[in-house]
């Protein structure tokens, strides 16, 4: 048996997909003109899917922050924060955010990624429990791998599922940590975090929120669902990314638990990769100054996703079960959605195509996520656009008096 | 036996011991005939991710439906160590008995 072998089903999927002619996961954007348009096959395409919400990534003053902290002290950091030691502004991003929370404290990652790994995979250990949403990212399953602790999970959003499972282990001995998150990154659903909470409260159980996406885009401040529900001193830990609104690359985990700084010297995905560049950091503290001072950005996505999702809504398609940042439009198989994918790409819109194993309950999604920077004008023909392959590929039905 | 649609009624209704292997097996095998693979019948031999068509998150959502029908948890690292039909029933009725 070879060494791919394993994978054969997986290849097969992948073989499926490309026979569309184009691959999705190795399109190349040639340019990346703004937020909003690419250079994709040799013309300009509109971008609805790129986790941009606040469209950051061109900020003039982000820009400019970064630029300045590479020519003071340069392209990169070339080792982790134990072994080579924090540069100021590590530590004064941290402030920032513990403050822009009003928790105590805060650690930075270099991805993500990383942060829930390491976080979640060492709170919990040998005799504790930890118990995670149906839909988690791959980040939380992951580190579900990576701990001794015993592991199960819950249904989607259902706080009475996890309940039981809580319920269940009854007297038993061991911390358990309940993972949870803001928006759920394929359908754009939030968490009912407040009947969370309350749960989570009567069985003793610490909270761990993934804002990731919901970071800027939910809450009075964007502090995210756990402001959004009132909840966000009942969230002992609070994780995060710099790579979507705030538009470059990094996590961050906040928390008010006065021993947490001992997480710095056993988070292994802290301790044993290297820190974020001055650039990155940089510009992550001017995108927050931003998101502090612009809260008319929040009020521009809201707009726009209620453009998109209400238009798609009334043509007809099934989407995900309410307004998010990410509307994912539901299509009734993989090859459809490849199908779909190819031609809006060849109408000049680029989205993301998501098919199982990557989603949940194994659906097929077109997965769309807005800007504030898109115009109205845009989405509006990304609506038109998605009515007529929607019909020519029968998701819709031919044009009729109700669906105009 | 009917089953209730609702997941609290499900994991009360039940008594400790009133469950027996066969119903464990029954309602796996409820379960998993959407998945059969041609003819052949499953079976408490049968292998689930392999002689089936169902995928690894289709079982663990699978499994989550059965923990609620019996009113027990099955850690994933114990998931995991499970490969036939008999397995699962066998981690169920053991995890009941221990509740």
């Amino acid at each position: 048996m070879g060494l791919f072998d394993r994978h054969a089903g997986l290849l097969e999927a992948y073989r499926d997909v490309r026979t569309t002619g184009h691959d999705p996961f190795q399109i190349r954007m040639e340019r990346v003109l703004s937020p909003t348009t690419a250079i994709i096959n040799g013309r300009e395409m509109l971008t609805v899917g790129t986790n941009n919400y606040f469209g950051l990534t061109f900020d003039p003053s982000c820009m400019e922050a970064a630029i300045e902290a590479i020519r003071a002290e340069g392209t990169g950091t070339t080792g982790s924060r134990i072994a080579n030691g924090s540069y100021s502004e590590h530590v004064s991003l941290e402030q920032e955010i513990a403050a822009f929370y009003g928790k105590k404290h805060c650690m930075v990652f270099t991805t993500g990624y990383q942060a829930n790994l390491g976080i979640i995979s060492t709170l919990v250990a040998q005799g504790d429990f930890l118990l995670i949403d149906a839909d988690s990212h791959a980040s939380i399953y992951d580190a579900c791998k990576m701990t001794q602790a015993e592991v199960v999970r819950f249904k989607h959003n259902d706080p009475s599922s996890l309940e039981a499972r809580l319920r269940r282990l009854g007297d038993k001995p061991g911390n358990r940590l309940v993972v949870l998150e803001g928006i759920y990154s394929m359908l754009g659903d939030s968490a009912p975090l407040k009947e969370f909470v309350e749960v989570c409260k009567k069985y003793n159980a610490y909270v761990l929120v993934d804002e990731a996406h919901s970071l800027g885009a939910l809450g009075e401040h964007g502090r995210g669902l756990c402001e959004e529900a009132g909840v966000l001193d009942d969230c002992h830990f609070i994780v995060g990314t710099f790579s979507k609104t705030l538009g470059a690359i990094g996590g961050y985990c906040v928390s008010n638990d006065p021993d947490f700084d001992i997480l710095r010297v056993t988070v292994r995905s802290y301790m044993f990769t290297a820190s974020l560049p001055p650039s990155i950091v940089a510009s992550v503290r001017q995108a927050l100054r931003v998101v502090i001072a612009r809260p008319e950005l929040r009020k521009q996505l809201w707009d726009n996703v209620a453009t998109l999702y209400d238009g798609l809504k009334a043509r007809g398609f099934v989407l995900g079960p309410q307004h998010g940042p990410v509307v994912g439009v539901h299509l009734p198989d993989r090859t459809t959605a490849i199908g779909f994918w190819r031609a809006m790409l060849d109408a000049g819109i680029y989205v993301n195509v998501a098919v199982p194993p990557a989603t949940p309950n194994g659906v097929s999604l077109l997965r769309c996520s807005l800007c504030a920077a898109h115009t109205k004008q845009q989405l509006e023909h990304m609506i038109d656009v998605m009515t007529g392959i929607g019909r020519q590929f029968g998701v819709l039905p031919e044009k009729s008096a109700a669906a105009d | 036996m009917t089953v209730e649609n609702d997941g609290f009624a499900d994991t009360l209704t039940l008594a400790r011991d009133d469950v027996s292997r066969g119903e464990v097996i029954r309602e796996i095998c409820v379960h998993l005939a959407p998945y059969q693979a041609g003819e052949k019948p499953i079976t408490g031999d049968t292998v689930i991710a392999k002689d089936l068509t169902i995928d690894s998150l289709a079982i663990m959502d699978m499994v989550m439906e059965l923990e609620d029908r019996f009113d027990v948890s099955i850690p994933m690292n114990v998931i995991a160590e499970i490969h036939t039909v008999d397995q699962l029933a066998d981690t169920i009725l053991e995890l009941r008995a221990r509740a």
